[in-house]
């Protein structure tokens, strides 16, 4: 009984907004990684702008809606921080300047000289009122069971997906454009690329600003969601636990990123859920609550390894096909 | 707050302080605490604000220090906690003695009543030359960043020679780096004891150990089966996130001291006045590197190492056996960051995640001094190392890594191969 | 044919062509102490297949890198069909009608064969991002783009292959698909970098002949390669390499007996003919 509970929250979790959120940033580093195959490592940056683009809009006195098209203007700076010093280099370097600007972003922001700014490592909190006001569902609980939401949650789930699939759909729009071409023959040989007579460098950027913007509005919904925003959210961690739901579900596909997010949380609620009972019940005495946090980031880290060796093109991608293979 | 700031951690040199007469912890029934006694020259300081908050950033409690100077703050739960002295709120003419410690980071063990102890100075206060400007704090700044950038350099280093043989950024190399210091912990502090440096040497041993167990059981097979560089690097972030939370579990959350290296008494050098630990660290690791520099240059080892990094097909076609090499290398990156994790222990405190925090700082120092050249990453480091550290005189300690990062970029854009590197080539 | 033209031209270093369709001045490019390619004077005729020589490491490589852009000289100028190109970026050069293929082919692998066509049309309105969403707006440049790609695929004999991915081809149909591929650029001249290494004897005929037809069509080829077979048996002029210099030009046959260029040769260990298979080099590329 108490292991079908488990199981009807990690289902729970696997579809609601925080799989949405990470979809729909997955698409957006799908579109960078699996397709251009940019190496970003600063997903979770973009996520940052979206979420205090929004946040400081409303607390400067703007709307929301407004908030989030500050979000994805921010994101689209980020976006040049990162593209302007690197994308004219070896993959790699693009790795270590997005992760180094993105963690200093964050750095930033919790900083105590910007405090006057940002709210420091306080951040902000209640500023979605307007979107949960829009909300058209009439109040009460949707579902059966553990399986249910209430009529906020789901007004947002909604949201997020219907976003998700929009964004989904953008990208399979583009990768059957010769746009789209371009950008997927630079994954394969960017100087093979250039000598056709293509400006490489503009295609990165636009792929990597693309795919920002859409990590920026991934950032708002998070926002919204849990109607707080502190720097502290927005840990490297998380850029490493969406390339492991973008790679989980199939990169260079256009459904993987969804597949691998609801995948994704599925398994990680699932098994700390299992962790939990375990250790409530005394089976398993070994382990505190507190480890299962630490628990969970080794499962995203060994996740994001055996896939690379042992099933490259993840659950949606073609075995041909599979992005990290080489032959 | 100063937690979270890879640059700051890195440079404080005693961030943790650490009380000379630890108070006896009080009956435990009273719950824990940190509290202590503002004074300056015997003078109580009172009306100073003082702030505690969680590592993470979230705010616990706010105080303000007594007539007395004294002040306490209850905490319903042990753990790690930022003690923030508000400067701002010194009475006029009094002000820290050193402004990068008005931020300390305390471990509060149960029922614990943890003293902390904030050293203020006269504002017209050490300042002996005659425009104001305060050359001892440069002179031993300077120390401090030597300090910090032959640590930094010892880790870019391995950095560097493993991706100047297998064209791989090892972005767990701050995870070797932090096993290295682990490792030398579980012998001196943990399960052992050992005196530091016999427990230093073991530490390394398991570092090398570790390094050769990465290459033959990971990186090599994935290299036989032709696996991309892109592959490669995502599965060294995969090795970073599963270490790092590993160490996490076993080792625990909190920061822990090596034995005996907790408190010492500076020594006077003529216009320097250095610690024997930072001497100590700073000779080590500039030994380190020489015997490296040794190693690549006058030994067959090294011939093979540079010939094998500077073209693999040529050295392959010469006779070398490449993948000897590159198991060599890998070991010898692994010793070094595992070098750099002990001597970033004895400068800080050994903590699980000391390594990715260095990380960034180990990328600055990497580009800046040329990526896949053995000696750019220490002309780097150093250069970081002491820019860092004194540009402290001027911009608050927050912003350290900034001009890392700067660094970072300013070097990509103009000399993207880094001061000693060259450029790539095509086709 | 053009072998007419070259008739009357000298057989020495840097010697001026009736029509030259690129000439380049004084390029030198260094690599630390190591002069890779320094290059006093030298043209390549309109409308001829004319062929680069050299010994290992002569520079033949870095010479193209230069003049394509994927490589900057410490010094020199070039023109292009009287287009200054030097400081122009890599993907600048094929709009002036110059393209290259590269020594170690590159393929995009997981590209279908026609996708890798279509990729190097030129003027493809689709390939804007603002436009990519509106098919109508590209389906005209696109379904032009088409039919030119499969007129080269018929004439490189890869038709069958449309639809495959890049990456199941064998060596010899990738160096085709690269040089059609080259082609859909509508070039005036193109460089190839030993297009022969790595093809077998068989192919490599039909290779030559499609190099053969390239310039009775009007193109220029200029190419480097290994092989002497086929450097004497296409090439209407010859150009040899040493150590970063242009040590001898001329027809095949005299090129071929400068005792300048035996002496390159033997200096360097190497032989007429080396056999030249080096397609394992992965790492050398980003
Ligand atoms: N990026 C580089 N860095 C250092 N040296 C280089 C670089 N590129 C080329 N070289 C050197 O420049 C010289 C010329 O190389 P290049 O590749 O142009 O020769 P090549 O004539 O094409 O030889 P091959 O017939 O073997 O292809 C060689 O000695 C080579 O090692
Ligand atoms: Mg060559």
């Amino acid at each position: 009984m108490d292991v079908l509970n488990v199981f009807l929250d990690a289902i729970r979790v696997a579809i609601g907004p925080q799989a949405a959120v990470f979809a729909l940033a997955g698409v957006g580093l799908n579109l960078q990684f699996g397709y251009a195959g940019l190496l970003n490592f600063g997903q979770v940056a973009f996520m940052l702008a979206g979420a205090y683009g929004a946040s400081m809009t409303v607390d400067a006195g703007g709307p929301l809606w407004l908030g989030i098209l500050v979000g994805m203007a921010a994101a689209l700076v980020v976006a040049m921080l990162f593209g302007l010093p690197a994308l004219r280099l070896r993959a790699d370097y693009l790795a270590i300047v997005t992760i180094s600007v993105g963690e200093i972003i964050r750095l930033l922001v919790r900083s105590s000289t910007l405090e006057p700014v940002t709210n420091g490592v306080f951040g902000y909190r209640d500023f979605a009122a307007w979107f949960y006001a829009i909300n058209p569902i009439p109040a009460g609980r949707y579902g059966v069971g553990n399986l249910a939401f209430p009529a906020r949650t789901l007004w947002l789930i909604v949201v997020a997906w219907t976003l998700v699939l929009l964004a989904s759909l953008l990208v399979l729009g583009l990768m059957r454009s010769p746009w789209g071409r371009v950008v997927r023959g630079i994954r394969e040989d960017e100087d093979a690329v250039r000598s056709l007579g293509k400006n490489v460098f503009m295609y990165k950027l636009q792929a990597l600003a693309l795919g920002g913007l859409m990590g920026a509005l991934a950032g708002s919904l998070r926002a919204i969601d849990s109607q707080a925003v502190r720097p502290d959210f927005f840990l490297t961690i998380t850029t490493f636990m969406i390339y492991a739901a973008v790679i989980l579900g199939g990169a260079g596909t256009i459904i993987g990123p969804t597949i691998g997010a609801m995948a994704l949380w599925f398994v990680i609620s699932f098994s700390e859920g299992l962790l939990r009972l375990g250790i409530e019940s005394g089976v398993i005495e070994f382990l505190d609550p507190e480890d299962v946090a630490a628990i969970r980031f080794m499962i995203v880290g060994l996740a994001l390894i055996l896939l690379v060796v042992f099933r490259p093109q993840g659950l949606a991608g073609k075995p041909e096909a599979g992005l990290l293979d080489e032959h | 707050m100063l937690l979270g700031v890879a640059g700051s951690v890195l440079c404080a040199s005693t961030l943790w302080t650490v009380p000379a007469t630890p108070q006896e912890p009080a009956p435990s029934d009273s719950g824990q605490g940190v509290s202590g006694v503002l004074r300056l020259d015997e003078e109580p300081v009172d009306g100073a604000r003082i702030e505690v908050e969680t590592p993470e950033g979230n705010p616990v409690d706010t105080t303000t220090s007594a007539g007395d100077g004294a002040w306490s703050v209850p905490l319903v739960t042990p753990g790690a906690y930022v003690v923030r002295l508000d400067e701002a709120t010194l009475p006029d003419g009094v002000v820290l003695a050193d402004s990068t410690k008005g931020s300390l980071t305390v471990e509060v063990r149960p029922g614990q009543d943890r003293v902390i102890i904030f050293q203020l100075a006269d504002e017209s206060g050490p300042t002996t030359s005659e425009e104001g400007f305060d050359w001892r704090r440069l002179v031993s700044l300077s120390v401090d960043g030597v300090r910090l950038g032959i640590v930094l350099g010892v880790m870019a280093m391995g950095l560097s020679l493993i991706f100047g043989v297998t064209r791989l950024i090892n972005f767990a190399h701050g995870e070797l780096v932090t096993f290295g210091a682990i490792a030398a912990w579980v012998f001196n502090a943990g399960a052992f004891r050992f005196p530091l440096f016999l427990a230093g040497i073991v530490g390394l041993l398991l570092s090398a150990a570790l390094g050769w167990g990465l290459e033959r059981g990971l990186f090599r097979p994935l290299r036989r089966r032709r696996t991309s560089t892109v592959a490669l690097i995502v599965v060294t972030i995969g090795l970073s996130e599963f270490l790092r939370s590993f160490y996490q579990l076993t080792f625990g959350p909190l920061p822990e001291p090596y034995r005996d290296y907790a408190l010492q008494r500076e020594i006077d050098l003529g216009p320097l006045t250095v610690t024997p630990k930072s001497l100590g660290i700073i000779c080590i690791g500039a030994v380190a590197i020489v015997l490296v520099a040794f190693l690549l240059q006058r030994t067959r080892l090294g011939t093979a190492m540079r010939a094998v990094a500077d073209n693999k097909d040529l050295a392959a076609s010469s006779g070398i056996d490449v993948q000897r090499v590159i198991l060599h290398v890998w070991i010898l990156g692994a010793v070094l960051a595992g070098l750099g994790g002990i001597l970033l222990g004895v400068t800080q405190k050994v903590e699980f995640d000391m390594g990715f925090k260095a990380l960034l700082l180990i990328f600055a120092a990497v580009v800046v001094g040329g990526l896949g050249t053995a000696y750019g990453p220490v002309l780097g480091a150093l250069l970081l190392g002491v820019v860092i550290q004194v540009s402290t005189i001027w911009f608050d300690t927050e912003f350290k890594f900034v001009f890392a990062l700067l660094a970072l970029i300013l070097m990509l854009v103009f000399r993207p191969q880094g001061i000693l590197g060259r450029r790539e080539r095509v086709g | 044919m053009s072998t007419d033209v070259l008739a009357a031209v000298a057989a020495e270093p840097g010697v001026p062509k009736p029509n030259p369709i690129l000439v380049v001045d004084d390029v030198r490019r260094t690599f630390g102490g190591l002069v890779a390619v320094d290059v006093r004077h030298l043209e390549v005729e309109r409308g001829t297949i004319t062929s680069l020589i050299g010994p290992n490491g002569a520079g033949k490589t870095t010479l193209f890198n230069c003049l394509t852009g994927f490589d900057r000289p410490q010094a020199g100028y070039w023109a292009f069909d009287g287009h200054r190109l030097e400081g122009r970026f890599a993907y600048q050069i094929p709009r002036y009608g110059l393209v290259r293929t590269f020594q170690l082919t590159k393929a995009l692998d997981r590209l279908t064969v026609m996708e890798n066509m279509l990729l190097a049309s030129r003027g493809n309105r689709g390939e804007r991002l603002l436009g990519a969403l509106l098919r109508p707006s590209w389906r005209h440049t696109e379904d032009a783009a088409r039919q030119r790609a499969e007129r080269l695929l018929e004439t490189f004999e890869l038709t069958r292959m449309g639809h495959d991915l890049a990456g199941t081809l064998s060596g010899g149909q990738r160096k085709l698909l690269e040089m059609a591929r080259a082609l859909m650029t509508e070039p005036a001249a193109i460089l190839l970098d030993e297009p022969m290494a790595g093809v077998n004897p068989r192919l490599r005929q039909t290779l030559c002949e499609h190099i053969e037809g390239l310039r009775d069509g009007g193109l220029t080829v200029f190419l480097i390669e290994h092989d002497m077979d086929v450097v004497m048996g296409i090439s209407d002029w010859v150009v040899c390499m040493a150590e970063g210099n242009v040590i001898s030009e001329g027809p095949p046959a005299v090129v071929r007996a400068d005792p300048a260029v035996v002496d390159a040769y033997l200096g360097s260990h190497d032989g007429l003919a080396p056999v030249d298979e080096r397609e394992s080099h992965e790492d050398e590329t980003s």
